[in-house]
């Protein structure tokens, strides 16, 4: 019996979220006496596979690219080969393109979205989000195998010993029936659900071109930027920015917003940060209402202040 | 070219969210219902578009009780040729996955398109579901689609960038921000609509995997400290002495 982690390990690093999911499945593997098996794809080195929490990692290096197919039939083989009871995956692009795939395939129940560890007092429930973070639902499989797919910071990472026994998979994944033509990397850096430090910004800041002081504080801060539905929709900045019910639902430490109103819309997406600073020139903006710090000031006044004090704050420590 | 664009209904956004039955069910007593914006801004009208350029039809299909057929109005005024409902309840991503494939397996779609997620549910399932029950890829948050004979490219969202990507039709696509512009219904579509047809076919019998047992509203927040805009400065240093969170 098993814990399967599926993750990315391409790129230069291991991935934050390929950590979580690790420390998700080793606490899960903890709670039933199982050991963790980790699932992977692509070029990686050995010794870089080696290095992860887990007790073996198998890899297949015949998948290059996400083929949702291919992926889902790894998966599959290697949950029936280490008989996995629990798979769990990143709620993310990549997790979205096979953890519901694989469930479909196994018919095995899948909570998506998961914030919490599987709670075994009664039947297998975890939590998730619903209404777009408005509020959470816990969710029972009813089938022997579980899927889950958790969120971004919903776990804290641990170092683990490291020591994994590393298997190449050798099945056969069938041919890959989506070719990628060309990848356009994003530019900051810190991919926006994965940031524990979000400065975001709205209407409020007047035009495309005040977004440097707001880039200035997040490059200070060590955090990824992000913007109100408007401002992607009139193009000052990009659309994966965008935050929000109908954009990207967040849940950071530390979500700074700045000349942003807090439509419930907004609210939607982020009030599930844990700690939420606002600065709005307008003492009644109903971002306040659920706002852990707040500032009533002008934005061009504010930030050079903030950027000046992060500024201190890095040279302290 | 036959497209179909499952289309969910959901609470509008501005829905008070508030549970019943012992906070087993969401409690929609007065809530306007509107299509789920993914499937209606970006998945119907990028629907439409192909189709006035290449010709085709569009077919929506929707899981869902009688109560949902207004909301299915809706999308035919936008401009869809006809719809589908298929008649229950379903309780999970995966029943819904399981009804709209037994309804379209042998209908020769070649394109699918989902909303990337429904934004009470939140799973980003039942495409992926969907195409895994169908035999097709599936493509789960793409923001520009284009279809050129038998191929479909894709501007999809992936960690760290944008990936395009081209696979073969028949396809699965999950529809999201930059596809296509909202179109809003004129009258001569809602007289349309009226009469275009809206066939209900009975449920398959299909599995259940999963169902959710409790809802709960998060924790109100404590009031919030407010800083003299003269010091504004301090705010960080009480994220980092504080909040400890930077
Ligand atoms: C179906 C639907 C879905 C939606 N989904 C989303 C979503 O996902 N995400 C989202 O963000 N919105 C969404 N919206 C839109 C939402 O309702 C709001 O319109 C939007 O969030 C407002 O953006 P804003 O706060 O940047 O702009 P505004 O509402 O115009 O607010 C600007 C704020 O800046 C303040 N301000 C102005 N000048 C300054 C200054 N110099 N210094 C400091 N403060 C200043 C003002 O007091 C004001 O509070 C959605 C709407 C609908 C109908
Ligand atoms: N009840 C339903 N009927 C038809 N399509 C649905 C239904 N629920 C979800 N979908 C489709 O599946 C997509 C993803 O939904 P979800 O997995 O709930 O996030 C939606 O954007 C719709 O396109």
């Amino acid at each position: 019996m098993s814990v399967l982690v599926f993750i990315d390990t391409r790129g230069e690093k291991v991935a934050k979220a390929a950590l979580e999911a690790l420390a998700y499945g080793r606490k899960v593997a903890a709670s039933s006496g199982s050991t963790v098996t980790a699932v992977t794809f692509g070029d990686a080195p050995a010794e870089k596979l080696g290095a992860l929490d887990a007790n073996k990692v198998i890899v297949a290096r015949a998948a290059k690219t996400v083929d949702g197919q291919q992926l889902t039939k790894l998966v599959a083989a290697v949950a029936q080969s280490e008989s996995a009871q629990v798979i769990i995956f990143n709620q993310d692009n990549l997790g979205k393109a096979v953890a519901p795939r694989l469930a479909a395939r196994l018919k095995a129940g899948q909570v998506a979205g998961a914030i919490t560890l599987p709670d075994t007092t009664s039947g297998f429930r975890v939590k998730r989000n619903v209404f777009s973070g408005k509020a959470q639902a816990w969710v029972e499989i009813t089938t022997p195998v579980k899927v889950i797919s958790i969120m971004p910071n919903s776990i804290a990472v641990e170092a683990g010993p490291g020591g994994a026994a590393v298997e190449e998979f050798s099945g056969d994944l069938g041919a890959a029936r989506i070719t990628v033509k060309e990848m356009r990397k994003a530019g900051s850096g810190i991919p926006l659900p994965e940031a524990e430090i979000v400065v975001s910004a709205g209407r409020g800041m007047k035009g495309p071109e005040n977004w440097g002081m707001v880039e200035e504080l997040a490059k200070e801060l060590h955090a990824a930027t992000a913007c109100s539905r408007p401002v992607a929709d009139m193009h000052w900045r990009p659309h994966n920015e965008h935050v929000g019910q109908t954009g990207i639902a967040i849940r950071p430490n530390c979500y700074i917003a700045i000349g942003i109103s807090g439509a419930i819309q907004h609210l939607a997406g982020v009030n599930q940060s844990k700690v939420i600073a606002v600065i709005n020139k307008d003492p009644e903006a109903p971002f306040f209402k659920a706002a852990d710090y707040g500032i009533v000031g002008d934005a061009f006044e504010i930030l050079p202040k903030l950027i000046e004090a992060a500024k201190k704050l890095n040279a302290e420590r | 070219m036959k497209i179909l664009v499952p289309i969910s209904q959901v609470p509008d956004t501005t829905a008070r969210i508030a549970f019943k039955d012992n906070n087993t069910a969401y409690d929609g007593n007065g809530v306007t219902w509107i299509v789920n914006p993914y499937d209606e801004w970006y998945a119907l009208v990028r629907a439409l578009e192909l189709k006035e350029a290449q010709g085709g039809t569009v077919t929506t299909v929707t899981v869902g009780g009688a109560d949902v057929e207004a909301t299915i109005r809706k999308a035919l005024a936008i401009g869809a040729d006809e719809a589908v409902r298929i008649d229950t309840r379903p309780n999970d991503a995966f029943e819904v996955a399981e009804q709209i494939a037994a309804y379209a397996k042998d209908k020769g779609f070649e394109l699918i398109l989902c909303g990337k997620e429904t934004i009470d549910h939140n799973g980003g399932q039942v495409g992926a579901m969907l195409a895994e029950l169908l035999d097709m890829p599936y493509l789960p948050v793409v923001s520009k689609l284009d279809v050129s004979g038998s191929t479909a490219t894709a501007e999809c969202d992936v960690r760290g960038g944008v990936e395009v990507a081209e696979v073969a039709l028949p396809v699965v696509i999950g529809c999201a921000k930059g596809m296509a512009e909202q179109r809003i219904p004129n009258m001569r579509g809602i007289m349309a609509a009226r009469t275009k047809p809206l066939s209900v076919i009975p449920a398959a019998t299909v599995m259940s995997t999963a169902r959710t047992v409790a809802f709960e509203l998060p924790p109100t927040k404590q009031a919030c400290k407010m800083i003299p805009a003269e010091e504004a400065g301090k705010l960080i240093e009480l994220l980092h002495t504080e909040a400890k969170v930077i």
